[in-house]
């Protein structure tokens, strides 16, 4: 007999946890690309920049699910942009009066989150047709797994473009960095590296799944 | 079979309703964002002067105070006050003992990807740039960069030779940049090779500051001693 489970508390798990895996923005939506690739050439950028995205999509989720009645569907995406970039100028001010060093780091991606096609995908795809409780959910779900995702884009491309993490030296002197890690195009290799791991891991559980229907039959 | 009835129209919301969403939201959203400016304001402005406080014990290593002074465009330099200003500023080093050790200078130029911003020391006792430190630069990682960390390039401005001319007028050699390992002479800067854009750029804004700003420093050391 299938175990009963309160269907608001389920449904609420599943929102949070879809956008970690199943739904991941970068390695399965492939969504963010801008700041994923460019952002993410130390573990520090990579985290600060999943963070203030994640700032702004829990609040621009919360905010915009809230206000959903009151927003004609005439005026929705200008008043969508308004309220993210309200939320990134909020941010930008905030890594200000945190750390002038990252705020240098991160430079121009901190205004570009406005057009972080996530963010805006994320507020009409679902905090426009969803309580504020599972849009808060979702919000932080999809930046918990965008934080995430250019985490382990920025670890791979620190470790193997600066022989460091966090800026911790890792290997000895004789350690030949591979400097173009850290460029531009160490950003498409480690993605593409990403992206093949999740889609072999991904083939592997839908065939694990269909032998189980299969023996189960 | 059924036929299609009239397209019923779609209820349109009145151009209030609209106004109201747009203006409400806006009017929300710029409260919202000078709230967090008014309260970030100051944390942001004392992370600023404590980098370039940090940046100026940088490149003058024996000051242990400093004053800031702007250029009121007559050949005099004063204490910049509580006052805004856009006239160009310098910043005196003193020792414990309140003597002038040297001056820090700001220049900026072109780099490969965009302006880079320094700060240099000018020691009047060496008559040399005594060191350097970026204030800004988006140099690419890895390779333009090393103009922040690279020890062989940075060797440099340990003592870059700025000797000005006996009537105090102008630089007797400008800086001038030059290849890896071509170094001979003390106002030649020594360039990185994998970066050889990023240091040359260095060196420019270098020779045209100096060749600007240490004749005027010069003769108007005296104003910077009294502050002491």
């Amino acid at each position: 007999m299938p175990r009963s489970v309160p269907r608001a508390q389920s449904l609420s798990t599943d929102e949070f946890i879809k956008g970690l895996w199943k739904e991941n923005p970068v390695f399965v939506q492939v969504l963010g690309m801008c700041p994923a690739l460019a952002v993410s050439n130390t573990a520090r950028n990579a985290l600060a920049m999943g963070l203030a995205t994640l700032f702004v999509l829990l609040m621009s989720n919360a905010v915009i699910s809230s206000l959903r009645r009151f927003i004609p569907k005439q005026v929705r995406i200008a008043t969508y942009i308004l309220v993210i970039a309200t939320f990134v100028t909020i941010v930008e001010y905030m890594i200000q009066a945190i750390s002038l060093e990252l705020y240098r780091a991160l430079g121009a991606f901190i205004s570009l989150i406005v057009v972080n096609c996530l963010i805006l995908g994320r507020a009409e795809a679902f905090a426009s047709r969803n309580t504020v409780g599972r849009s808060v959910l979702d919000g932080l779900g999809m930046g918990v797994g965008f934080t995430l995702a250019l985490l382990c884009l920025g670890a791979v491309r620190e470790v193997l473009g600066n022989g460091s993490l966090f800026g911790v030296q890792l290997f000895h002197d004789g350690f030949q960095i591979w400097v173009v890690m850290i460029l531009p195009a160490g950003g498409f290799f480690t993605l593409a590296g990403w992206l093949l791991l999740f889609a072999k891991l991904q083939e592997r559980r839908a065939g694990r799944r269909s032998l189980a229907d299969e023996v189960a039959r | 079979m059924n036929r299609p009835g009239p397209i019923e129209p779609t209820s349109a919301p009145s151009t209030w309703h609209m106004y109201r969403a747009m203006v409400g939201i806006g009017s929300l959203c710029g409260l919202l964002i000078v709230t967090v400016f008014q309260l970030t304001r100051p944390v942001i402005e004392r992370n600023k002067a404590e980098a370039l406080q940090r940046a100026i014990f940088d490149v003058l290593p024996d000051a242990r105070s400093s004053t800031t002074f702007r250029f009121d465009g007559n050949s005099r330099f004063v204490i910049l006050g509580e006052e805004q200003t856009s006239d160009p500023l310098v910043y005196a080093g003193y020792d414990e003992s309140q003597r002038l050790v040297g001056l820090a200078v700001e220049a900026r130029g072109m780099g490969y990807q965009d302006v880079i911003r320094v700060l240099y020391g000018y020691s009047f006792a060496e008559d040399a740039i005594i060191g350097i430190h970026v204030l800004e630069s988006k140099e690419t990682p890895g390779l333009g960069d090393k103009i922040e960390r690279d020890p062989a390039f940075l060797e440099n401005f340990q003592r870059l030779d700025v000797s000005l001319s006996d009537d105090l007028t102008r630089i007797v050699h400008p800086i001038e940049p030059v290849k890896h390992g071509n170094k001979e002479r003390p106002w030649q800067v020594d360039g990185i090779t994998g970066a050889t854009i990023s240091s040359i750029a260095i060196a420019d804004m270098l020779s045209k500051s100096t060749a600007h700003w240490i004749p005027k420093i010069r003769q108007s050391l005296d104003d910077f001693r009294k502050a002491g």
